[in-house]
Formats: C-alpha cells, sequence, structure tokens
C-alpha cells in the first residue's frame, strides 16, 4: 500500500463517518468537519500521483472551482437552494462525462470491450444527468415553464431514443473504434436527458431532483471503475443510495409511483378536476385580523402547517415572531412539515431554521397527525395540496391516496391565503369549505406581521 | 485506463447496502443537507480528474479535464461550504426568545 492509497483509506473512513453523523443535528457539523477534511486529505494525496506530470491544468482548474463555488454557496438564499442542488448534479455529472470522453479519446484504438462498455455507461449517464439537472435547475427557478410540457407521442419519442442509445451503446462496446457512433450516441444522451424532464412539472420536482442525484452517483461510480478508483466507487454508491432512497421517499409523501412521476404528466389531469369543482358554488369563510386575533388569545395549542408559498414570500421570519409571541404568552407551538412541503426533500425544515426556528418545534407528519384533534388551532400559510381533505375521501382527486397534514381534525383552521387560486396541482382544496375553517385573506407576511403586532394588545 | 476487477464490484454492491444502511437513519429534518453533503463527497471526482489533467497526454484531453476539475472544485468547495452554513442554522429549543438577535 502506498501513501496515496493510505490517503484514499482514510478520506473514506472520514466520508463514511460524515455521512453516517447526519443522522442527528447534533452530530452532524462536526461529522462534515471531518468529511471536509478528509476531502482535503485525498486532493493532496492525488496531487503526488506519479502520473501526473504538469501541474498548469490542475491549478487553474482548482483555483477557477473555488472562485466560482463561493457566490453559489455563501450568498445564495436558501429558498433557492433545490436549484443550486440541481446545478451542482448538472456540474457532478459534466465532470464525468467529460473525463469519459477524454478517456475515450486517448484510448479508443487500444480499449477492451469490457472498458469500453464501462465508459460508455459513465458517458451516457453523465450526459443525460448533466441536462437533465439543468432542466430541473431551469424549472425549479422559473426559466423555463414550470408546467408539464408534453405533445402527442411524447413516450413513443422517447422511448424511441432510448432504444436507439442502447442499440449505439451495444454497437460500440462491440467495435470501440467506431468514432461516430461514439459521438452521436454521446448528443443522443444530452439530448434524452432534456426529453426526460420536459413532460415533468415543477410540482414533481422533489422526486426528479433527488433521482438525478441517484444517477449523478452512479455515474461517479462508474467513472471510479474506469479509472479503477475504490473511493470513487464507494461515494459514489453511497452517493446513489441516498438519491433512490430519497425519491423513493419522496414518491410514497405523494402516493405515487416512479413511472407515474416520470411518465404521468401531473398537470393535464388536474385541469379537468379544476373545472368540476369549480362548478358547484361552495362558500367560504373569510375572517379579518382582528377576530383571528381572538382566536389566538384563547389558544392553548396551535400547530403550524407552512408549505412554500410561506418562505417563497419570505412570511417565514414573521411567522417565526408571532410564534415566539405566541409562545412567550405560553402557548404550545409546534410546526408540522410534510415530507415535501418546498422543492426538494426537507426543504420546509431548512427555510424554518434559516428564520430561527428552533429545530426541536418541528415535527414530521407521522409524529404530529395524531396531535391535531387536541390542538385548538390549526395555522396554514403557503400549503395547499398537502392540507387538502379530498386526498382522504375523493377517489377521482388527482392527489388521492396522498398522505396529508390532518389539518382539518383541529378544533379551529386559520388558513392565511393571498386568494382563491388553486396551488401548485391546480387541484381545488376542501378545506377552505369546512365549517372549522376561517380564511385570513391577503398577504401571509402581512398577515403575520400584523398578527404578532395585535397580540394581547387588545385592540380587538 | 485501468484493468477492471471483480473485487470492484463487491465493493460497490457493499457500499450500496451501506448506503441504505446510513441514509435511511438520517431523519427528514436533515434530507437537505443530506443531499448537499453527499454532493459534496462525490466531487470525489475531482481525484479522478486531477490526474487525467496532470497526465497532460493532449491539448483535447487537458480541457476536457480541466473543465472536469473546475466543475468538481465547484461541487466539493461549495458542497461543503453550504452543507456547513444549512447545518449552523438548525438550533435547539431557545431558552430566552428575547437573547437571540439576528
Amino acid at each position: 500500500m502506498n501513501m496515496i492509497q493510505l490517503c484514499y483509506l482514510i478520506s473514506t473512513i472520514l466520508f463514511i463517518l460524515g455521512i453516517r453523523s447526519l443522522s442527528s443535528p447534533d452530530t452532524a457539523r462536526r461529522g462534515m468537519n471531518l468529511a471536509s477534511f478528509g476531502m482535503l486529505i485525498a486532493i493532496i494525496g492525488t496531487l503526488f500521483n506519479p502520473k501526473i506530470v504538469t501541474y498548469t491544468w490542475i491549478i487553474s482548474g482548482l483555483a477557477l472551482g473555488t472562485i466560482l463555488s463561493l457566490p453559489i454557496s455563501l450568498w445564495i438564499p436558501m429558498t433557492k437552494i433545490p436549484q443550486r442542488i440541481a446545478l451542482s448534479h448538472a456540474g457532478g455529472a459534466l465532470a464525468a462525462c467529460l473525463i469519459g470522453i477524454a478517456e475515450y479519446y486517448r484510448y479508443s484504438t487500444n480499449i477492451t470491450n469490457l472498458s469500453m462498455a464501462i465508459t460508455g455507461i459513465e458517458v451516457v449517464l453523465g450526459a443525460l444527468t448533466f441536462t437533465g439537472s439543468l432542466m430541473v435547475a431551469g424549472k425549479l427557478h422559473g426559466v423555463l415553464p414550470g408546467r408539464p410540457i408534453t405533445y402527442k407521442g411524447q413516450n413513443f419519442v422517447n422511448i424511441s431514443v432510448f432504444i436507439l442509445m442502447i442499440a449505439l451503446l451495444l454497437y460500440i462496446i462491440i467495435h470501440p473504434q467506431m468514432n461516430q457512433a461514439f459521438y452521436i450516441l454521446l448528443s443522443l444522451s444530452f439530448l434524452f436527458g432534456l426529453f426526460l424532464v420536459t413532460p415533468i412539472g415543477a410540482a414533481d420536482m422533489p422526486v426528479v431532483i433527488a433521482l438525478f442525484n441517484a444517477y449523478g452517483g452512479l455515474t461517479s461510480a462508474v467513472m471510479g471503475f474506469m479509472l479503477g478508483n475504490t473511493i470513487q466507487i464507494i461515494t459514489g454508491a453511497l452517493d446513489g443510495a441516498s438519491g433512490f432512497i430519497l425519491s423513493m421517499l419522496m414518491c410514497k409523501a405523494m402516493n405515487r409511483s416512479m413511472t407515474n412521476v416520470l411518465f404521468g404528466a401531473f398537470g393535464s389531469i388536474a385541469e379537468d378536476t379544476k373545472k368540476i369543482a369549480s362548478s358547484d358554488n361552495k362558500t367560504v369563510q373569510e375572517i379579518s385580523v382582528e377576530d383571528a386575533l381572538q382566536f389566538f388569545e384563547q389558544a392553548d395549542t396551535v400547530i403550524i402547517a407552512p408549505g412554500y408559498g410561506m418562505a417563497n414570500s419570505q412570511a417565514h421570519h414573521a411567522l417565526r415572531a408571532f410564534a415566539d409571541k405566541l409562545k412567550a404568552s405560553g402557548v404550545s407551538v409546534k410546526y408540522a412539515i410534510h415530507p415535501v412541503a418546498g422543492r426538494m426533500p426537507g426543504h420546509m425544515n431548512v427555510l424554518l431554521a434559516e428564520a430561527n426556528v428552533p429545530y426541536t418545534d418541528l415535527f414530521e407528519m407521522d409524529d404530529i397527525n395524531p396531535e391535531f384533534p387536541n390542538a385548538d388551532i390549526a395555522l396554514v400559510v403557503g400549503a395547499n395540496d398537502v392540507t387538502n381533505p379530498s386526498a382522504r375521501t375523493v377517489k377521482s382527486s388527482p392527489i388521492y391516496g396522498m398522505p396529508i397534514l390532518d389539518v382539518d381534525k383541529a378544533k379551529k383552521v386559520v388558513v392565511l391565503k393571498r386568494s382563491m387560486n388553486p396551488g401548485f396541482s391546480g387541484v381545488d382544496n376542501d378545506l377552505y369549505y369546512k365549517p372549522n375553517t376561517w380564511m385570513l385573506f391577503g398577504d401571509a407576511k402581512d398577515s403575520l406581521s400584523k398578527l404578532s403586532y395585535g397580540f394581547k394588545k387588545g385592540w380587538s | 485506463m485501468e484493468h477492471v476487477g471483480i473485487s470492484d464490484v463487491y465493493i460497490f454492491i457493499i457500499s450500496g447496502f451501506l448506503g441504505f444502511y446510513l441514509i435511511t437513519r438520517v431523519p427528514q429534518l436533515l434530507h437537505t443537507p443530506l443531499m448537499a453533503a453527499t454532493n459534496a463527497i462525490s466531487g470525489i471526482a475531482l481525484v479522478g480528474s486531477i490526474v487525467v489533467a496532470g497526465e497532460n497526454y493532449s491539448l483535447v484531453t487537458n480541457i476536457l479535464a480541466f473543465i472536469a476539475v473546475t466543475c468538481s472544485t465547484i461541487n466539493v468547495v461549495g458542497g461543503f461550504l453550504i452543507t456547513d452554513r444549512i447545518l449552523r442554522m438548525f438550533k435547539k429549543e431557545i431558552k430566552n426568545p428575547q437573547d437571540k438577535k439576528r
């Protein structure tokens, strides 16, 4: 065993310890510091690789990468984390893809079929993850339309391209020196990544972002195979496992299968039910800030159900200020976090943590749902589909079967909402028509500021 | 380009199981930092890219590897920075709400 391998061994252990430390917020930071130290060891060790004859390209790459990484890490707002993560999936996949191309370029005349197979898979996966993740980032950032884009025969086109790619891949495995076939395969893979994400709406991005995380991990592991680099095989497998588990969890939280997310084109179904729902005349109870204050002043327990809309209008700081006021006067305040609240796995927790909400107040859906019947008030801020009780009962609803927060079981429900527009999925929410629901219309940030200003001031 | 050994396949499979075991223990609370962290760690592709960039085989491979080193460095440095930034925000119950001011 030489020094470099020893470095990699230490790094691998530190990486595993780092991920293990993420099982608790108490240990997470220290663990990640260990992992970053492990990374430093691995990089320094690599610089002593005897194969390296020039440092020009390495040092310029390291320097440029470090400079570029700062703005997207230190100053990016937490609401934009999902697209930033998607972008870095794209970057990682591009790196693996380019190294695959470089290796092919160098060895294509003298390559075994097995090595060609590995290089081919690496390049295909890397290329489609790159363009796919860019699409995800674009949709999340609003640069591209968030709604699903579908056309007739779309699945047919996608499957044809996929079959063509498999055929080309098999062909170059048998004939590795066929350069044209390799570059056609490469272009098709880039294209296929775009095709994959086109029919998927922004509402499904939590699943897709995790799925591309998995592909990225897999790409990295395959690159490890190609370069004979054990540490990369291990980290790639860990990353891949993480992505797959998260995408499965997200699917479960929306009660949808992976095939349904990838090929279902959610939005088009939702269109019909929206029309049905708006045709019958149901009435909502409106409430003013003053009346809402009376509710809160008499309450002992309040459970808050936040959604992405809250963070998007920067209302999370106002929400925390109001919650602090409630707590200071002895009210029990808890936050109910649905797994798909926000735009990526765990996003809502980060957004609330950003507003200084202690994580001990944040509760996962399964833990908090039994507590709603005992809550005096369920305060819904910017959450819509994840509180829709028709997911339990209405079989025709596109969100039927999706696990929801049982806010409607609370004694009173107060919904902060800008208007009656249906949410992300376009499905009408039955919660708003319940007799124990009151709607407080207006900008959530504004309403929350008024609530916390007026609380126990006696101007109602 | 190296010879692929069967032991690498064993390593891959065992790591996959290890990953499954480790990741299922991560609470939903930390799923976003988990994604940021695995992203940073899989930036280890940097070491492969560094070697290719240093071999100085031809201008084409140099440029490809240079871009790969840049992208991986963004993931490594940016990934660890943002993971730490997120984790720093997670705080336990604050005893006296008046004390903490952002």
